[in-house]
């Protein structure tokens, strides 16, 4: 990992250094692949803090992506404040980096530190969330499509079941853009299929205490599992706690309903591999390398979408042993 | 005058319990096979006996809460504490060979360590009961994040699967432990003098040591007694789904002991609490909840109209209401002083 002994400290000279770095670009271009080049990228990251496993992960896999590439990667925790991610981004721009990624806490209160950014001609991406500002201002976002997740989930229902099942469905927290999105992809789908239908919905904001005792509630206003045909949880640790209010009212899951969730959390797969889960759609945490993509797609001049969607796969019980053992 | 303290008292105890009954069957009506109950694999089975399961955990709480209010104060950190004693309960359960009992000592020891930070705070320091359990409630689920490490820490153990969802003669464990501790507090508070000092102390603390109440040891043996009952209720909470899960375990629950204590009449100044109606307190707001959740209801509406249905019990409660209600429906007697005064 090779690092610039000396930083530019001036905006202006950080710009010059990328502009005669380009050229070197465009001359060694048909010899050395990209990646080679780029060998001394500075890359500033600004993280929202470590609130959840699957944020943990995300941090991890982009700090490896950079090592693996290596490029030099600064990375500040903003402990869930968004001052602590302006000033982050401000030091970056200060320090001249070639590109910054962000994952931006709140959606707001953006347009001032990008412009910033955009005038220092460093190019931000947006990581797993976006913003509420101008598109210009910012290179990309790498982030999952909520709406594919869910119409994935149901698109595999379907299939699995010959387009003809009642489904119950335990929501996220209620006005989340994962609950909302989840749904309305879920939903679109399904409304292909005149047999399929969501019979309940609750939310069950997202936590496993909230997953179990809605799931119970489900179970008596249906009378047990004669009615259910599947449940669809917009997380897989409502699912987890769903799993065991039906083991505990006697209902043997996957078998007598089919339990399909979004997330690929480590447990979910242990729950596949014991034969209590049927599907699991991973919220992708490898963004580092998309996100790094762009920067240098950017830096080639070329275009580069709004919005990559980074979309992870559909796992199911066959590979599910082996998941486990990767990710616990 | 004796018959119309009767009659007062009486109105009092009703109201709650008549609310109850009224949100019962009002979800009857609307949801069919509310009220069945049927025998399945040697145990109860049916809304009711899981508005009895789940309410478990908050009438703990509650009943702890209540003991605090009777002091005159307030503990906000039993969702906090919930969350250490669920996360402890976790990783002594993963981490260490020992026995379950020694576990679950450990846990409730946390709790009433908790318990004893706030009432220190609020008896020796004398810092307002509701700032000095803000700290607790704030830094406490950082604490139980730090135990987790930021996890969801699952575990397997035999006895906590039965205190979380074990049925002993046909009803859930956790509910027996519940009427357990319940009745000992309802013996100690009402059959000895104990009751009567905490409830002294909270309604008037320089009164009370001057005829030589060590009002002090009260008010921490209060707080180290709701932090007993929220370690009870981690345990039972992180029993239930197996695991610990420090960002929501207990999540609110503070408020909604609050909230059944005094839906039972009690005043937050103090003095006055009743225990057996802070159960009733528990069950509305947990039936409500069962309510909603098999009602078929759209999730964005279920919190207004919980809140609106909350607000009419408080309202019927309410003595101002009471008055405007018994001046349209006068009395036989036609006395009317004893059901106007609040």
């Amino acid at each position: 990992m090779q690092t610039l002994s000396i930083r530019p400290s001036l905006p202006w000279l950080g710009a010059f250094k990328r502009k005669a770095m380009l050229t070197t670009f465009s001359v060694l271009l048909p010899v050395l692949s990209g990646s080679a080049m780029a060998a001394d990228l500075t890359i500033g990251f600004s993280q929202i803090g470590s609130e959840s496993g699957w944020r943990t992960s995300e941090t991890a896999s982009i700090k490896a992506e950079a090592e693996r590439r290596g490029y030099n990667l600064k990375f500040s925790d903003a402990q869930q404040k968004q001052e602590n991610q302006i000033k982050a981004v401000r030091s970056y721009i200060a320090q001249g980096v070639d590109g910054i990624l962000l994952a931006p806490v709140v959606e707001t209160g953006w347009d001032q530190v990008l412009k910033e950014a955009k005038r220092a001609r460093i190019p931000v991406v947006l990581i797993d969330r976006g913003v509420a500002a101008d598109p210009s201002l910012y290179l990309t976002k790498i982030a999952s499509d909520f709406k594919e997740e869910g119409a994935l989930a149901a698109s595999w229902l379907a299939a699995k079941t010959n387009g003809r099942c009642n489904i119950v469905e335990l929501q996220g927290s209620v006005g989340s853009s994962a609950a909302i999105d989840r749904k309305a992809g879920f939903d679109s789908l399904i409304s292909n299929f005149p047999n399929m239908t969501i019979i309940r919905s609750q939310s069950g904001s997202f936590t496993r205490a909230g997953g179990k005792e809605v799931m119970e509630s489900f179970l008596k206003a249906e009378g047990g599992a004669k009615n259910i045909c599947a449940l669809f949880a917009h997380n897989d640790d409502m699912a987890l706690g769903a799993i065991l209010a039906m083991k505990e009212a006697g209902i043997r899951p996957t078998k007598d309903i089919l339990v399909v969730s979004i997330d690929a959390v480590p447990d979910i797969f242990k729950a596949m591999a014991d034969g209590e889960a049927n599907a699991t759609i991973e919220l992708n945490p490898h963004l580092g390398g998309p996100a790094f993509d762009a920067i240098l797609a950017s830096q080639k001049g070329a275009k580069v979408d709004k919005w990559v969607k980074a979309n992870g796969p559909l796992y199911l019980p066959d590979t599910a042993a082996v998941e486990y053992a990767k990710r616990k | 005058m004796k018959k119309n303290d009767f009659l007062h008292k009486h109105q009092k105890t009703l109201a709650p319990l008549l609310s109850l009954v009224l949100i019962i069957l009002v979800t009857a009506s609307v949801t069919p096979g509310f009220l069945k109950i049927t025998f399945v694999d040697g145990h109860l089975f049916g809304s009711l006996v899981d508005i009895l399961h789940r309410g478990t955990p908050t009438a703990l709480v509650a009943l702890g809460m209540a003991v605090v209010i009777a002091t005159r104060g307030i503990d906000l950190s039993v969702g906090a504490v919930i969350a250490i004693c669920g996360a402890v309960t976790a990783v002594l359960t993963v981490n260490t060979d020992w026995p379950v009992w020694i576990v679950i000592l450990c846990a409730l020891g946390t709790g009433a360590l908790c318990g004893l930070w706030n009432g220190i705070l609020v008896s020796v320091f004398n810092i307002q009961p509701i700032v000095a359990t803000l700290i607790l409630m704030v830094a406490g689920r950082g604490i139980a994040q730090m135990i987790t490490e930021g996890q969801i820490v699952t575990f397997h153990s035999e006895v906590l699967d039965a205190i979380g969802n074990g049925y002993f003669l046909a009803f859930p464990i956790r509910v027996w432990i519940a009427i357990g501790l319940i009745l000992l507090t309802v013996i100690v508070m009402r059959k000895t003098a104990l009751g009567l000092f905490i409830e002294s102390v909270g309604a008037n603390v320089r009164a009370s040591r001057l005829v030589g109440i060590e009002a002090r040891l009260l008010v921490m043996s209060a707080y180290v007694f709701s932090g007993f009952c929220a370690g009870l209720s981690g345990i039972i909470l992180a029993a239930d789904i197996r695991g610990a899960d420090a960002n929501n375990a207990g999540l609110w629950l503070e408020l909604d002991a609050i909230l059944a204590v005094v839906l039972a009449g009690a005043s937050l100044a103090g003095g006055r609490i009743y225990l057996l109606l802070t159960v009733v307190g528990v069950l509305i707001i947990q039936t409500l909840t069962t309510a909603i959740l098999t009602s078929g209801l759209p999730v964005q509406y279920n919190l207004v109209v919980k809140a609106t249905i909350i607000l009419a019990v408080l309202l019927i409660q309410s003595p101002k209401t009471r008055q405007w209600l018994s001046g349209l429906f006068p009395k036989k007697e036609g006395d009317k002083k004893g059901s106007t005064t609040p």
